[in-house]
């Protein structure tokens, strides 16, 4: 454990030092709230005291924020070599990815925690269902948990930045959004495949307030895939 | 803490980078490890750190085994790598307290070490310091202080003063040097110099081989075989000189290198030694000598003689 927190702690104080971590919180509370309280179908177009418009919005903005958060820290340590200075100390790969893990989920639950007074507000306009906001925001936590994994997976397989990102993007786009449509258009067992790997349907599923072990395993097992997978990669180069 | 290799082979892509190397570094030992660029130096260092597993053979660090107990052998080795990777975004402080924690020093010891570190290595004034803003020798400075922030046993070095000016170089030595009395050292090095004045023990490798192993005078007289003096001797003629040298029996060959100047090379016979011949040479026929001097071959000469062909 200790190393893992060793790890995550520099992870975080680099968010911070570089600012990236301002500038997440930030637009991630800019444009959330802007389409939450002021535009579209805002808030209070639904004449009805929920976070849902929120949940939406964060479902779409964190798909494209977690990869730009992960994007660099693997790829980054491999370009600038101190990946070889990390792995010469008594530490493990999983250790050094979970740390990374640990770090970027820990941001993410800081910028979640910050729209808190979205729900004070809300659970001050009318009755609010405080189980299905509660599960709303542990909907988005597993989603980011989900992504980061991946986002890390992607900077283990590029040495740029870049590539890491847009990679994260392409197969993140896969669960985010396109095994959903094409699960409506497939018939039968495929169908339901798909149906089954499309993020939505278990965001949803849980912002709804129900917590399904299907759902539980279909985070799970992302989640260790992408590390586990990252794992592998960082251990390849020996 | 001693090192043993045992017929260490490293296979990138079909090339032995490391072809079936064995040898031992005693505790204590200060080993320059040198060889042309792309002979295996950085490779075999990399095994030893546990960066790079070998395809076969085994190396052992106090007698720990890398392909076993890699995390006991890690805590035992400070490495440097070469060129020398920084976070640029940290604090110097900062990177090597992060670097003492990953090493496991005790909580209550880590500041007693930082301290210490930033003394030895001389960063008193740089330590708050961004790494990024801080000048090539004072970054190697702090990829030191980084290695041996946990005092190893075992410090590897892979090519410490690439890319320093005179100044740093002499004072990166030093340093070495003065830590090297306690710990075993490996250091990589295309400077031959550099080897000479740290190491107490030379390694040539070449294409993955060793090709050379000893101390510098070892290999100086391995390479060098006979004597041989350059000599001049004044007054007297220059042939009479030429025939007299060419007469003393220990002497194989002459050589004139200057016949203004009556320079000579003197060549002597396996073995043997002439400068007492040549003087007693010179009383006897009036003659004196302006200088005399061992031509020495160079460890340059050495390092070429056996990583060409």
């Amino acid at each position: 454990m200790k190393p893992i927190w060793i790890i995550a702690k520099r992870e975080l104080s680099s968010f911070f030092d570089s600012l990236m971590a301002y500038i997440i919180i930030i637009l991630f509370l800019g444009i959330s709230g802007f389409f939450t309280w002021i535009q579209g179908s805002d808030i209070f177009f639904v004449n009805q005291a929920s976070l849902q418009s929120f949940f939406g919005i964060a479902y779409w903005t964190l798909f494209f924020f977690i990869p730009a958060l992960t994007m660099r820290m693997i790829a980054e340590e491999k370009k600038t070599g101190t990946i070889e200075m990390l792995l010469t100390k008594p530490i493990k790969e999983e250790e050094i990815i979970a740390g990374k893990f640990v770090a970027t989920l820990l941001l993410i639950i800081v910028a979640l925690a910050l729209t808190l007074g979205y729900y004070i507000t809300v659970a001050n306009l009318g009755n609010v269902d405080h189980g299905a906001i509660l599960l709303g925001y542990f909907g988005l936590i597993f989603m980011s948990a989900a992504y980061i994994s991946i986002g890390i997976l992607t900077s283990c397989l590029s040495n740029n930045q870049i590539t890491a990102y847009l990679l994260a993007l392409a197969i993140g786009i896969f669960f985010h959004i396109i095994f959903d449509v094409l699960s409506s258009a497939t018939p039968g067992f495929m169908g339901h495949t798909l149906h089954y790997l499309s993020m939505s349907t278990h965001f949803e599923s849980v912002a709804r307030g129900v917590i399904d072990s299907k759902d539980v395993i279909y985070f799970a097992s992302i989640i260790f895939l992408g590390l586990f997978g990252s794992k592998m990669v960082l251990s390849k180069h020996n | 803490m001693d090192i043993k290799l045992e017929n260490l082979t490293k296979i990138y892509d079909y090339q032995k980078a490391v072809d079936n190397i064995s040898f031992e570094v005693k505790t204590g030992e200060i080993l320059g490890f040198l060889g042309p660029n792309g002979a295996g130096k950085t490779t075999t260092m990399k095994a030893i750190t546990c960066y790079l597993s070998p395809d076969s053979g085994d190396i052992k660090v106090g007698g720990l085994s890398v392909l076993q107990n890699p995390s006991a052998v890690k805590k035992n080795i400070g490495y440097l790598p070469e060129n020398n990777p920084l976070y640029a975004d940290m604090a110097v402080i900062d990177y090597l307290k992060f670097a003492a924690e990953l090493q496991n020093v005790p909580k209550e010891k880590i500041k007693d070490r930082l301290w210490e570190m930033i003394q030895v290595c001389g960063l008193k004034n740089e330590k708050h310091k961004k790494i990024r803003e801080l000048s090539k020798g004072y970054k190697q400075r702090v990829g030191l202080a980084q290695a041996m922030i946990h005092d190893p046993k075992i410090l590897i070095l892979d090519e410490p003063t690439t890319g320093l000016d005179p100044n740093q170089i002499v004072e990166i030595r030093e340093l070495i040097r003065r830590i090297g009395r306690e710990k075993t050292v490996i250091l990589s090095s295309h400077i031959l110099a550099e080897v000479e004045a740290t190491c107490d023990r030379i390694i040539i490798i070449n294409k993955g081989k060793i090709v050379a192993d000893g101390t510098s005078e070892e290999l100086r007289k391995q390479a060098q075989g006979d004597e041989i003096l350059k000599i001049q001797i004044k007054e007297g003629e220059v042939n009479e000189i030429f025939r007299a040298l060419q007469n003393i029996e220990s002497v194989a060959l002459v050589d004139l290198i200057n016949s203004e100047q009556q320079l000579f090379e003197v060549q002597s016979l396996k073995g043997m030694k002439s400068a007492k011949n040549i003087f007693s040479l010179c009383a006897s026929r009036g003659w004196y000598i302006g200088q005399l001097t061992p031509v020495e071959t160079k460890l340059e000469d050495v390092f070429r003689e056996v990583t060409t062909n």
